[in-house]
């Protein structure tokens, strides 16, 4: 038959799916679009006696006030400056541990130190912060360990002041992630065809020469991927991580974009101006996945879209 | 290049320095979190004295007395085992139907649904404006916050729908002969098929809810609501004294137990579970996280 059903009978011979489809579509239009839509108020006057409809427009009046607002640059500064020294810190030390662990022949031990590696991800940060916070003061394990080496030096309260906050952060989530960051470039190196090897090996490779002229280059486009991931979350410094490590004596380094839309919007009730800050960092990042996204296109053929 | 011979077997220098940087990298792993257990197990005065490296000196589990004697903790505790029980459970159920459904190919709106869940992957309406949906739905103070707004999730969807592929086509043909209808065939036949899966996602999951303190601090003020993650965040970065040091039961000796203690003690015992579990789904999330690299 080519009769074209109607709608109605289509949908009525597929209740008990639809009434399996349906919910997920209300739930994402609740809690997906709902919010989308609630970013109008960048653009509004939201108090907390309005609703997102009536509050009157201004504008981008918000968004002006953005470029007047030495808060924001700092936090600004704050954000680059720790997500650029963990893109380089953060980003190839799961690569280079990757490598070294695939170097590893003894299938048990590889695998325990992978079970190893894993476990800090698997921590809150609240729990690492509880461990972190004692150790870097004054009197904490760090400050007594350098002591022991160096006896003339001062203790340093690392974490009650801005100097080296960056390094801190970048080292500390470096330490928690590396483990599981690692996890995709092992296995793309096991798939990694055993024939490459051998014929490396007949043309005089050593582990080294594997290392780099196998290995490499049969990771590379999933290294790329994963760049220009890196990239465009740029503007996305870790939220649990700077919630836990901030103090007023380190703030100068550490108050970051979404910590600052946090409070000025959630504590400051000042709504319409942090909507407006996380607009238009979302912009900016969505800039930044293009231009990355375009430049490795360009240069070496491989693009996420 | 040089090499020496180890219980008889020969090991080059490079597997040998290799061999000793992992040793390092697995010791610098293990060791923050081994202190945290040592200084929980250990009496909380003499601890102060410092110098308690690798085992507790004077062992004590005053800590942990005082711990689960404090309304307040075993409150929290309750609350993290709830949200991280019925908060998993209704996410894996309504995620895999919803990803079942949307892989059907006769499901009219297809397209338009998928489409509208792919576009959630790249925007979202962000902290404020998320804030105030929760607000408008009522949901601050209660606990189904822990529950509705992480219930689905499309990046799950996606690992679902590529395990779901995989399971042969005629056993739902079959059933379909049989007359079950949608939802028999995903409850009955699918679920019981996609165990692998559902550990995946559960592990992720739970873990998400289990560590999860922002929730507690954004749209929970009432503390008797709040889970054991935002106690420790309360008490470990803001720094506010916990209530459990001045009324404590006259059972435990208060000279052994400090605030210090029983944090570590709270600490542990609000990672233990975790770390019970995830070495045995390794082999399920390993996988479930490639799909999902892949994919998204």
């Amino acid at each position: 038959m080519l009769k074209q059903e109607s709608l109605l009978t289509r949908l009525s011979r597929q209740k008990a799916l639809q009434a399996m489809a349906i919910p997920g579509l209300i739930w994402m239009i609740v809690f997906n679009y709902i919010p989308m839509y609630g970013v109008i108020i960048a653009f509004k006057e939201y108090r907390v006696i309005n609703t997102i409809g009536n509050a009157p427009w201004v504008g981008l009046t918000h968004f002006r006030e953005i470029f007047r607002d030495t808060d924001f640059f700092l936090t600004m500064k704050n954000t680059l400056g720790i997500s650029l020294l963990k893109l380089l810190i953060g980003f190839p030390l799961p690569i280079v541990f990757a490598l070294l662990l695939n170097e590893i022949r003894t299938i048990r031990f590889k695998r325990w130190v992978q079970t190893v590696s894993y476990l800090p991800h698997f921590l809150s940060w609240v729990v690492l912060g509880g461990i972190m916070i004692p150790w870097l003061s004054e009197t904490g394990f760090i400050n007594e360990l350098l002591t022991k080496i160096n006896p003339g030096r001062e203790a340093v309260p690392f974490l009650g002041r801005p100097e080296g906050f960056w390094m801190l952060s970048v080292l500390s989530d470096t330490w928690k992630e590396m483990g599981w960051g690692a996890i995709i470039y092992l296995a793309a190196m096991s798939g990694i065809p055993p024939e490459l090897y051998e014929a490396a090996v007949v043309d005089g490779a050593n582990r080294f020469h594997k290392m780099r002229y196998v290995t490499l280059p049969c990771i590379a486009g999933t290294i790329t991927i994963l760049l220009i991931l890196a990239i465009s979350g740029i503007l996305n410094t870790n939220f649990e991580q700077m919630l836990v490590l901030n103090n007023p004596l380190n703030n100068d380094a550490s108050n970051v974009i979404d910590l600052y839309v946090y409070r000025t919007g959630i504590r400051g009730l000042r709504f319409s101006y942090s909507t407006a800050v996380g607009l238009f960092k979302a912009l900016i990042a969505l800039v930044l996945l293009m231009g990355a996204n375009g430049l490795s296109k360009k240069y070496q053929g491989r693009s996420l879209f | 290049m040089a090499s020496i011979r180890i219980t008889g077997r020969r090991v080059d220098g490079f597997t040998l320095i290799n061999t000793i940087i992992m040793l390092f990298i697995c010791f610098i792993t293990i060791y923050p979190v081994w202190y945290a257990v040592v200084l929980s197990f250990n009496d909380g005065n003499d601890a102060m004295m410092g110098g308690v490296y690798w085992w507790p000196r004077v062992f004590s589990i005053e800590s942990y007395r005082a711990m689960f004697s404090h309304q307040g903790i075993l409150r929290a505790f309750g609350v993290s085992l709830f949200r991280t029980v019925v908060g998993t459970v209704t996410h894996i159920l309504f995620t895999a139907m919803v990803a079942y459904a949307f892989l059907q190919r006769h499901l009219t709106g297809r397209k338009l649904y998928m489409t509208l869940g792919v576009i959630t992957m790249f925007f979202n309406g962000g902290l404020i404006p998320t804030f105030l949906l929760i607000k408008n739905l009522g949901l601050i103070d209660n606990l189904l916050v822990y529950i509705l707004p992480s219930m689905f999730n499309f990046f799950h969807l996606i690992i679902f729908q590529a395990f779901f592929r995989e399971i042969p086509k005629s056993l739902e043909e079959s059933a379909m002969i049989d007359g079950m209808n949608s939802f028999g065939i995903f409850s009955r036949i699918i679920l019981p098929l996609s165990m692998p899966v559902i550990a995946t996602i559960a592990l992720f999951q739970g873990v998400w809810h289990w560590n999860d303190f922002f929730f507690g601090i954004i749209y929970v003020n009432e503390m008797d609501l709040q889970p054991v993650a935002t106690y420790l965040y309360r008490v470990i970065a803001q720094n506010q004294s916990s209530q459990m040091m001045v009324n404590m039961p006259a059972a435990i000796s208060r000279s052994a137990v400090t605030s210090q203690s029983i944090k570590m003690a709270t600490m542990v015992a609000a990672t233990f579970p975790i770390v019970l579990v995830y070495p045995f789904l390794q082999k399920y999330f390993v996988k479930g996280l490639l799909v999902g690299s892949i994919k998204g």
